[in-house]
């Protein structure tokens, strides 16, 4: 049975995800690369929602799972000459297995413990990717592009450093993940997660097995955060720690509650938002940190619940 | 492949333990660490003091607190270098006039913006990190970028037999012990400490008593921001002011209130102290980076084992 | 499917061969720049675009500015762009590059190589400058190197890093106005050696940029029979070092220490404490005190010190002309700091090769005949057939040798002994000093 909700959802996602597509047609150059880094990017920050929004677990160290995928896939080209279909899945494999293994620790803490135990991994990651120089080339890091071998599918050759091979990859992780996360926000599973969020207590006198539905949601979102880090490395061609430093764990937060934490779209909205706030306003000022911080208060001011929850909240309240 | 070898060829020297029977004897060796760990322990109990207030009051994550003490650290150098003359003067000045500012900004944030937010724990996040973005900002623009020493008020080296240490920061741990004690006691014995530790307990009971629970708020969290800049400004002498110092007293603060427990002041120093002595005794035993990696371990793996930290009630 | 990125180049170069061949008046080629940025549709390049078209061979040439104004390296790049902003003056006060004028067009990285990939985007594509150059700290370079030997456009770093002369990077990326920091250890290791002792201890950041200084200065030290007794990598979220000092060995005659972020202060302060009066010998990178007066109170114990300087710091009655001219120029006093405020002072080691490299994108598109975008190849080879830059006032810090296969200068070094809170020229390499056998060559890639 397909409700009608189910369906508007279904509607609007492939809408939006055929947008994107169409862009590419219409984008002048620059803002044609732009949209591209912010889908692999959104992705990202799609990966860090389904923990944060609908299970309600803050994490504040997720830039380890975007550098698991990161290295996954940028190592494996790097030293083993692997093609970019393996090492994208090598990624998404690295960035699960952590979150797998983390969660059986992290897991037995909620709240803010959780936030700090999260932060504490995550920095330790980060530190084991500096101690392990000689592997991982430390801070200054490498590029990927002298080893990445074109793709070669039907006679054609895919160039990576193509605008349009870029693009189009960027996106078809981009509309993969949104899939993903609709799917299961839509799904029964999404509302054991919300219901989690909402009174994890009452979830497990229900009979709800809570720690498997969260190990769970760490787990894809692990995946898809690897997948975006695995995605920025082939794609952008570099590879450094300093993508799994702190700020890079504090992105993925704020991305998500200004497009709106909870909502399948808030992650796209609130990283394109952001990119562009500070594209636009690097260019006129060098003190664009104000104009920056003044926006994210007139935000949690006027929106609470980020872009897309304000959305949610005044037109459309089926939206996932 | 080529790099890596011969990286590697090159390194062999950089041992995964260190040789502490090639260098100064193993005894003083630890000594230094746990002399380092104590003051490093006080100085973190110190940091996290008024976050260890807010957080435990009003449970909200304020991501500004570590700009309140980088802003008490950089007064101090802009106060001691407008004065010039003897470094105690302007010291003495930056007390009075760092918290007092960073008291009044945070009156100010949490006016225009927290209350008018209730003090949401998601939006109060987002609002705090703009507010980070103002304040480093503010900093750069007025201040410069630079990384900018400041004398100790109060300067003399400790000799022992086998190295010398600062004499300042011995002071800096006694300070940040009267303080603790200050706090406790403020705390426990005064109608505001009563007040807090009844909103803390119980925010709609306590209003139902008639606790001003809005003015304990803004009170507590202007509190603890100025008791982030009296920690900035005690501090710098052994640092320096920098715009971005804020980051890593933020982190640790953070650690130090979530391992001791929520709201407990007794919690609080003796995470500082486990914190400080483990990160400075593993020190004594790997090299820098992988004892870093260890201890921040350690830290994590005693949250695993105590999810409510050290002196946490059930509440989270 | 075609790339709306190719409309704009192909169209710039339609305008300029008409413009050559003054078939069209300047009118015209205006209504043609209007046409441009319609299409590319840049919210910002439009009236630059536009102004950049119509005035013929006049039309400035653009360099693209990637400074570090905020992050980790906002010290450095103040310095960076009054730097570049005083040698853009001085350019066009000599009548500019091949007669045309040159404007800086400056844009924050935020010392993050993330964002300086999307800055050389957003100079390439929107900004539609000539070249770029200016980043400083290695894993911006090479965070944002790959896009700009995607988007083939001439990328001059003043790192000091290694990394271009590697050969990692690729043929659009050249180093030539600063040498790299393998040379500068090569070329300063036989004086440290003997002179200061031959059993070595190595303090230096657990990055990148450490890194580089533990591998080659202990290669020489092995090689020049000395030894090394610890090798210590400092994490960077650390802020106290006392309780590393132990590691020192007791055997230990030079204490050899780089360090960069606001951390180092606290460093040599605490290795004072640590020391007292009874201290190895200090061989020091000035990296770890760019940007910080050395007469600071709680450096007094620098006293007698050794620093490796590029250029230096405090002004002595052996500069050159072009030297003074120089620090005058930017605006540095006698003791290296601004003129405007004695407590600000200048990265003074490293901000000469912004000035450096300008004159050799100079010298680059006057000796190609440079003209537009689509004479970059001839750029780039006239660039790689370089060997020699005069000393002169596009060269003030000294005549450089240049590597075309590795796209890397080498210059002469210098080591400065602290003496009464300022720094004395003690010792000066040679360029072969620091030369080392090459690892690459970018010219075998194709353009």
């Amino acid at each position: 049975m397909i409700s009608g909700r189910t369906r508007r959802i279904v509607v609007l996602h492939l809408a939006i995800i055929g947008l994107l597509f169409v862009l590419q047609f219409v984008l002048p150059a620059y803002h044609h690369t732009n949209l591209a880094r912010i889908m692999v990017l959104a992705t990202f920050a799609m990966g860090y929602n389904i923990l944060f929004g609908y299970t309600g677990l803050m994490s504040l160290g997720h830039a380890m799972f975007f550098a698991a995928g990161m290295y996954g896939a940028g190592l494996c080209v790097y030293y083993l000459q692997f093609g970019a279909g393996a090492a994208f899945v090598l990624g998404i494999l690295a960035g699960v297995s952590l979150a797998a293994v983390f969660g059986l620790f992290a897991l037995r803490t909620t709240g803010v413990s959780f936030l700090i135990v999260t932060m504490m991994f995550g920095q330790a990651c980060y530190l084991t990717l500096l101690y392990f120089n000689e592997i991982t080339l430390g801070d200054q890091g490498f590029t990927v592009s002298g080893n990445l071998q074109a793709l070669h599918q039907a006679g054609v050759g895919f160039a990576y450093s193509d605008p349009d091979v870029k693009f189009n990859a960027a996106w078809l992780v981009f509309a993969g993940a949104l899939s993903i996360s609709t799917a299961i926000a839509a799904s029964p599973i999404g509302r054991v997660l919300i219901a989690v969020r909402v009174n994890e207590e009452r979830t497990r006198l229900l009979g709800y097995n809570t720690f498997a539905y969260k190990w769970l949601a760490l787990c894809v979102s692990g995946a898809i955060a690897g997948a975006a880090g695995a995605a920025y490395a082939l794609l952008f061609s570099y590879v450094g720690a300093s993508f799994a430093s702190i700020l890079y764990s504090i992105y993925p937060l704020l991305w998500t509650l200004l497009g709106g934490a909870g909502t399948t779209l808030g992650p796209l909205v609130g990283t394109g938002v952001m990119f562009y706030l500070i594209d636009l306003t690097s260019g006129w000022t060098a003190a664009y940190l104000f104009i920056v911080g003044g926006s994210l208060l007139a935000l949690v001011l006027w929106f609470p619940q980020g872009l897309m929850g304000a959305v949610r909240a005044r037109w459309a309240r089926w939206l996932p | 492949m080529r790099e890596v070898s011969r990286r590697r060829r090159l390194r062999q020297h950089h041992s995964l333990y260190a040789r502490p029977a090639n260098e100064m004897s193993f005894g003083p060796h630890l000594f230094l660490a746990f002399l380092e760990g104590t003051v490093t322990a006080f100085v973190l109990a110190l940091t996290a003091l008024g976050l260890s207030l807010v957080f435990g009051v009003m449970r909200i994550v304020n991501v500004a607190h570590g700009e309140f003490f980088m802003l008490g650290a950089v007064l101090a150098w802009y106060c001691t270098a407008l004065l010039g003359g003897s470094p105690m003067v302007g010291f003495a000045l930056a007390l009075i006039v760092a918290p007092l500012l960073v008291g009044a900004i945070a009156l100010a944030a949490d006016w225009l913006v927290l209350k008018r937010v209730d003090y949401n724990p998601e939006s109060t996040i987002v609002a705090t990190i703009g507010l980070l973005y103002i304040v480093q900002q503010l900093v750069l623009t007025v201040f410069g970028p630079e990384a900018r020493p400041v004398e100790a008020p109060i300067y003399f080296r400790v000799s022992f037999p086998w190295f010398g240490y600062s004499g300042y920061k011995l002071i800096v741990a006694a300070l940040s012990a009267l303080l603790l004690l200050g706090t406790w006691y403020a705390l426990s014995h005064t109608k505001l400490g009563l007040y807090m530790r009844a909103t803390q307990q119980d925010y709609e009971i306590a209003q139902a008593f008639g606790v001003p629970v809005r003015r304990v708020y803004a009170t507590v969290f202007a509190l603890g921001a100025m008791l982030a800049a009296v920690a900035g400004v005690l501090i710098v002498p052994v640092q320096q002011a920098h715009y971005l110092m804020g980051l890593d007293p933020l982190l640790l603060s953070f650690i130090v209130v979530i391992i001791g427990g929520l709201g407990s002041l007794k919690g609080t120093v003796v995470a500082a102290f486990v914190i400080g002595i483990s990160d400075g005794m593993v020190s004594v035993f790997f090299s820098p980076t992988l004892a870093k990696i260890l201890a921040t371990l350690l830290v994590a793996a005693v949250l695993v084992v105590r999810p409510n930290g050290l002196f946490g009630d059930n509440r989270t | 499917m075609k790339k709306s990125e190719q409309k704009p180049n192909t169209k710039t170069g339609d305008t300029f061969k008409l413009t050559r061949r003054r078939a069209l008046k300047s009118g015209i080629a205006l209504t043609a720049g209007g046409g441009v940025a319609g299409l590319t549709g840049g919210y910002l390049a439009g009236p630059l675009a536009g102004s950049v078209h119509g005035q013929g061979s006049d039309r400035p040439i653009r360099i693209g500015f990637q400074v570090h104004r905020t992050g980790i390296g906002a010290v450095y790049g103040r310095w960076y762009e009054r730097t570049s902003t005083a040698a853009a003056n001085y350019i066009n006060s000599i009548g500019g590059i091949a007669g045309r004028p040159v404007e800086i067009v400056p844009e924050d990285d935020g010392t993050d190589p993330k964002r300086g990939a999307e800055v050389v985007e957003k100079l390439a594509v929107q900004h539609k400058v000539d070249f770029i150059y200016g980043p400083l700290f290695s894993h911006v370079v090479i965070g944002s190197a790959p896009r700009a030997g995607e988007l083939k456009i001439p990328y001059f770093v003043v790192s000091e890093g290694y990394h271009v002369a590697s050969g990692k990077l690729n043929r659009y990326v050249f180093q030539p106005g600063i040498t790299d920091v393998r040379a500068q250890i090569t070329s300063i290791s036989s004086w440290v050696m003997n002179n200061l002792g031959k059993k070595v201890t190595m303090f230096f950041p657990d990055y990148a940029f450490g890194y580089d200084h533990r591998d080659y200065f202990s290669a020489e030290v092995k090689k020049q029979g000395g030894s090394i007794g610890e090798l210590l990598a400092i994490p960077p979220t650390e802020s106290s070092y006392t309780r590393y000092f132990p590691r020192i060995p007791a055997d230990t005659e030079v204490l050899y220490h780089v360090m960069v972020g606001p951390g180092v202060l606290t460093f040599v302060k605490e290795m004072g404490e640590h020391f007292g009066s009874n201290r190895p010998q200090i061989f020091g990178f000035i990296d770890s005190l760019e940007g910080v007066d050395i007469a600071t109170p709680g450096l007094d114990f620098l006293e007698g010190t050794h620093l490796w300087e590029a250029f230096p710091r405090y002004a002595s009655s052996s500069d050159t002309r072009y030297s003074k001219a120089f620090r005058d120029a930017v605006g540095v006093d006698a003791n290296g700091a601004s003129k405007d405020d004695p407590k600000d002072v200048a990265t003074y080691s490293h901000m000469w090769g912004v000035w450096e490299t300008l004159f050799v994108i100079k010298e680059a598109v006057e000796q190609s005949g440079y003209r537009s975008r689509q004479d970059y190849p001839a750029l780039i080879e006239t660039l790689e057939s370089f060997e020699w830059f005069n000393e002169g006032m596009g060269h003030p810090q000294g005549g450089k040798k240049f590597v075309g296969a590795l796209h890397q200068c080498y210059g002469k070094q210098h080591i400065s002994r602290v003496a009464n809170g300022k720094l004395n020229v003690v010792h000066t390499t040679s360029i072969d000093d620091g030369m080392y056998e090459p690892e690459g060559d970018y010219r075998t890639q194709s353009l």
